[in-house]
Formats: C-alpha cells, structure tokens, sequence
C-alpha cells in the first residue's frame, strides 16, 4: 500500500450557522484528507466545532461552502434522498448513545441498514449473524436492545455499522456512555478493524480515548489547530501490560 | 426496498407496543364504519318493510281523494266534500275497460266501549268491493255485505289490533258481541286477518269496519266521502285506469282544467315510490350522519399518527441516518395508519353487521346488508388510513437527521 487512496478530501470547509442577531461560525475553512486504512481520532473542547464536522462527515449535514469528496463522491450538493443513499452504503455510524431501535432484537439492528440496501432478507439475517458474533455478541442475537448493557449496545452499533462494508467507520465519542473496561473492549475491536484495512474517523474529547489512534486531529474555534501522527499510541495490548504492571 | 409483509410485521409490531392507543385510535374507526353499516342496513330494512306494507293494500289500487278547489279564493271548509256517492256510482256503472272494481269510502276516528274498555279508532264506512279491493282476508265471521249496506245495519268487522285495544287480546274470539260505536250499539260479525308484521301494525289491523250507509247516515252524518278505491283490471293497465277515472270524474264535475281538479288521484304505485323515495332519503340522511363520525375517527387516526411521529423523532432521524429515504419512511407510517383503520374498518364492519341484525331480529323485521355498503365501508376505511396517515408520514420523512437525532 505504497499510495493509499483517499477516503476524504475536504477542502476550505466552512459552516456558518446565521440567526437573525447571531452569526456563529463552527467551521473556519477546515482542509484535510484521510487516506485508506488510516485511524483518526477528531479532538477538540466542546463547541470547537467537531460535532460540525462529525455531521458534515457523516453526510448529515450540508456544509455552507467548500467542498467534501467521501470514496470519490462529492457529496455537498447531493439531495436528501442521495445523501440516504451515502450514508447507507459509505459510512457506518456508531453514536455516543447507541441509536439501536428499542425493543427490538439486536439481529433486527443489525439488519437495518441491509434492509434500506436492498438486501434480501436470508442474507441479511446470515450477515448481521456473522457481524455479531464477530464483536462477541454470538449468543445475544434475540435479545432486545434494552435487555443488554451498555457495552454490548455499543458492539451492537458496531456490527451494524460494518454490514454494508463502508468506505469508512465514523463514530462519535463511541465511548462516551459506557463504563471504562467495556471501553477498552470498544477500543479493542476499533483496532482490529483498523488492522483489517478499515478506515476509522472517531471524534472524542476524551485524550485517553483518542490515543488508541495513529492520527490525532485537534480542532478549536472551527479551526484545525494541530494535525500529527499518534506518538503515544495505546494499543489494547499496552493497556493490558500496563494493567499487569500495577497489579 | 423494503419487502411488503416485513413491512406489514413491522407496523403491527410496532402498534402493538402501545395498545391502548393503538385501541383508542382504532375505536374511532370501528365506530364510523360500523354505524354507516349498520345504519344504511337498518335504513334499508326499514324501507323494505314500508314497501311491503304498502304493496299489501294492493298493487292495482287507485285512491281518489277530495282536492282544494283551485278556482275559489277561498277554501270553502276544512273538509272537502267532493266527492259523493253519486260518483262512486257512476264510475261502477260507466264500466270503465281498464277499472274492475270501485269502494267508495268514508273514514273518521270515533270512540269505541267493549264492555269496560274504550279507545278511539278509525272506523271505516265500506261496502262489499272494499275487501277485495283492499285485499282484507276475514279469519271468522265475515265482511259486509250489500245486504248490510243496503239495510244500514248495526254490524261491525274488527282488524287484530282493534280486538286487542277492546278486550285485551287479538285471539280472543268477539264474533257476536255487541259494542257501542260513537254512542251506537253495533254487533260484531267478523274479524280480519293481521296485514302489518308482528312488530308494527297496518292502519287496516287497528280499523272497525262497518256498513258506508250506517256510517254516512247514522255515525258521521255526511254524504260526502272521504275516497273512493278504484281497482285496475291488472297493474299494466294501472296508467290506463287512472287516466280513464281521471277524465270521467273531470267530465262529471264539469271541470274543463285538468289542474282545478276537486280531486286528487294516486295509485299504489306511486305511493310506493313516494314512501321509498323518503325512507331513501332517510338512510341518506343517517348514513352521512354516520359518515361524519368515520371523518371525526379519520381525525383522530391523525391526531395519533402526529403523536407518534414526535415521539419516535429519534428513530426516524436514526433511519434516515442509517439511510432510508423519504419514501422509505413515509411507506413505513403510511401502513400503520392504514393498519390502524384496516382493523378498524374489519371490526366496525362486524359491529355493524351484528347490530343491524340485532335490530332486525328485535323488530322481526328483514335483515337485509348488502355487500356494496360493506366493500365501500372497507375501502373508505383504508382510503381513511391513506388521506389521514399522509401528512404525518410526510411530516416524518422530512425531518432532518440531525435534527432528529438531537431530539431527546
């Protein structure tokens, strides 16, 4: 993989939110690129303007000008119902607040993103069963997402984000409601993935959180303020040393 | 896409969350299609049954009654007296080719005593040709005879009914009794077959039938009547029969004017259309009423469909996230509420049914239901859930994810 393709290009990005007395600009001409493979952490305080970002993206929402390139495809101009069809098939959400359905078995969430792709139902149900039981949740299939903890949901967010193999994986602080050691495990399978080739773009305020990434991206007032290689990087098998250590 | 029946699974799933409200919304339904079912049959039946009741006086029948004279400024008296004898008689003796039977009539209320009890009733003046005119079956004794007539006889013939208001029961077997008719005592020689159903009685089964010549002379004191029955050879020639009875009695009357006529004349059969034609009305009438109540139902599947797109914000936002369209979303709250008035309309049709056979069998009366009403009621119901549940699946497919997603 001597030259990577790229998964984002976004070029002098601006959002400017405009009220009648008020003009707030979250995004300041932002510019980066994000390579194939690579795992990005997006950091910054809060109103820095990363959950902006995060939703321009994520294709939910429209920048006021620049451009945004996601797989090829520019997306700033595309209509709703384009930008359903983006979000689909390029990218796997997983949210701070799991967004599962409720009351409904984690092989029904998991398939919900095969249904809006067309996919017929057996294959759907054979891949979401594949998908769970790769993020340890084989013997959770029929139970409801609100029978499970907060951990599991989140692995649950996880396999659904992958089914559709996305271009890439955009989580939003994916650790920020569950308890630290369910986490680590979180972290865990975002390495794994990463190592199998996917692409991981994860906003967080967290700085032990976003360690566990090779990119680390901080933004301010809209503006990109730093953008460099990980040199602290914790790994999943660090942490496991370290936990050694102090016992 | 998703597949139709996932799609139905889904939507009964989902309702099935919130049973009572999915209960109350369904309520509405089941009332508006269950009563513009049950009404337009019980309208229906009804409408049979004054139909039957009509075409039971006889079809050939052709009633000719006194009319305002058009050409004075003033009526003369409240009561007409146009009509006599005399015409009864001339018309029976013109032998008219197309009339076969004449009774002339006179009719007034009186107060009758049997013994301990009174009541006021129609006392009929008739000669023989009425009971075969008006199709009067006697089920003992008999009817009047032209002897009677001509003799002004005290005697008397008495429907089910009017023995029933005199001694307490319409078995009972009066024949040879003696009663007193507006002060007169008549003796009773006949009682005549029921005509109306068990449940409502014919103005024929509460009548006292009595000699036209007692009644005229000894009862009401006039020599007018009140109408004269005409019969048709048979019901084709029934226009035939008016028009001939109309043009003798013009000619009789010395009217030149067919529309200052001192008469009117009418046949069954258009009594029949009359009758059907405001009992037709009638269901109209009840059968909006009904459907104003599926309208306020259709509201109130709105009212709860908005409901649960507000509260269910945030799976729609995370839907379109995970990318449904528009009509995706819109396709998944447009088969809940046509669901909703689905079951809805199935009960309301059942509901209906049941009651409109209830109120048949509680009135003996025919249980008619006709499958157009159920399959326009059935199709209204899902037409409801359509043109109800469009504005909030629509207002659910426009909804921004974000937006959506932020909403706690």
């Amino acid at each position: 993989m001597s030259n990577p393709k790229s998964i984002i290009v976004v070029k002098n990005l601006s959002k400017i939110y405009q009220t009648d007395i008020v003009k707030t600009i979250a995004l300041d001409n932002v510019s980066f690129e994000i390579k194939e493979g690579e795992f990005v952490a997006i950091m910054g305080p809060s109103g820095s303007g990363k959950s902006t970002l995060m939703h321009i993206l994520g294709a939910l929402d429209k920048p006021t000008s620049g451009e945004y390139i996601l797989d090829g495809k520019r997306v700033e101009k595309l209509s709703d119902d384009e930008l359903s069809e983006i979000r689909n098939k390029k990218i796997g959400f997983i949210f701070q607040a799991f967004n599962l359905l409720p009351r409904t078995t984690t092989l029904q969430n998991v398939m919900l993103p095969m249904a809006y792709a067309g996919v017929p139902k057996e294959e759907r149900e054979k891949t979401a069963e594949k998908f769970l039981k790769m993020v340890g949740l084989g013997d959770r299939l029929y139970h409801t997402s609100n029978q499970i903890s907060g951990g599991q949901q989140q692995r649950v967010a996880i396999a659904r984000s992958l089914v559709l193999n996305p271009a890439m994986i955009l989580a939003d602080e994916p650790t920020g409601n569950i308890a630290s050691v369910q986490a680590d495990e979180v972290m865990e399978i975002f390495e794994k993935l990463n190592n199998q080739g996917h692409t991981i773009v994860m906003i967080t305020h967290e700085p032990d959180i976003a360690e566990h990434a090779k990119r680390i991206i901080f933004i301010r007032d809209g503006k990109i303020v730093q953008d460099s290689v990980n040199k602290h990087r914790r790994t999943a098998t660090s942490i496991k040393e370290e936990v050694k250590k102090h016992d | 896409m998703i597949e139709f029946w996932e799609l139905i699974k889904e939507s009964v799933r989902t309702l099935k969350l919130n049973k009572m409200r999915t209960g109350l919304a369904i309520l509405g339904i089941v009332i508006g299609i269950g009563s513009v079912i049950a009404l337009i049959s019980i309208g229906q039946s009804s409408q049979k049954s004054v139909t039957d009741r009509i075409a039971s006086l006889g079809t050939n029948l052709i009633t000719i009654s006194p009319n305002y004279q058009r050409s004075g400024v003033v009526r003369s008296s409240s009561v007409q007296q146009t009509l006599t004898l005399a015409d009864a008689t001339a018309l029976e003796e013109a032998q008219l080719s197309a009339v076969s039977a004449v009774s002339p009539e006179y009719s007034g209320r009186l107060q009758v005593v049997a013994g301990d009890n009174n009541a006021n009733l129609s006392v009929y003046g008739a000669k023989a040709a009425y009971s075969t005119i008006h199709n009067i079956q006697i089920s003992g004794g008999r009817f009047i005879t032209d002897s009677d007539y001509n003799s002004n006889a005290h005697v008397a013939v008495l429907g089910p009914t009017a023995v029933e208001d005199l001694y307490g029961s319409s078995d009972y077997n009066c024949i040879g009794e003696t009663i007193r008719i507006g002060g007169q005592t008549f003796t009773i020689i006949g009682i005549s077959v029921a005509k109306g159903s068990s449940s409502s009685s014919s103005s024929a089964d509460e009548a006292i039938y009595v000699p036209l010549s007692t009644a005229q002379k000894q009862l009401f004191g006039v020599s007018y009547l009140t109408s004269i029955a005409v019969e048709s050879v048979d019901s084709d020639v029934i226009i035939r029969a008016q028009n001939q009875v109309g043009y003798f009695l013009l000619a009789r009357h010395k009217i030149s004017d067919p529309s200052k006529a001192d008469f009117r004349i009418r046949s069954s059969e258009e009594m029949l259309e009359t009758a059907s034609s405001v009992t037709g009305t009638f269901t109209a009438l009840l059968s909006g009423v009904a459907a104003i109540s599926l309208v306020v139902g259709g509201i109130g599947i709105m009212n709860i469909m908005l409901v649960t797109v507000t509260e269910r914000t945030r799976e729609i936002g995370l839907r379109k996230a995970l990318g449904a369209k528009r009509k995706t979303i819109i396709a998944q709250f447009l088969t809940e509420s046509v669901i909703l008035t689905f079951i809805g309309g199935i009960l309301g049709i059942i509901i209906g049914v049941a009651t409109s056979y209830g109120y048949a069998k509680i009135n003996s009366s025919a249980f008619t239901i006709s499958i157009s009403s159920v399959l326009l009621a059935f199709l209204v119901s899902v037409g409801i859930g359509i043109i109800f549940g469009w504005y909030p699946s629509r207002k659910a497919a426009s909804l921004q994810p974000i937006e959506a997603l932020r909403y706690e």
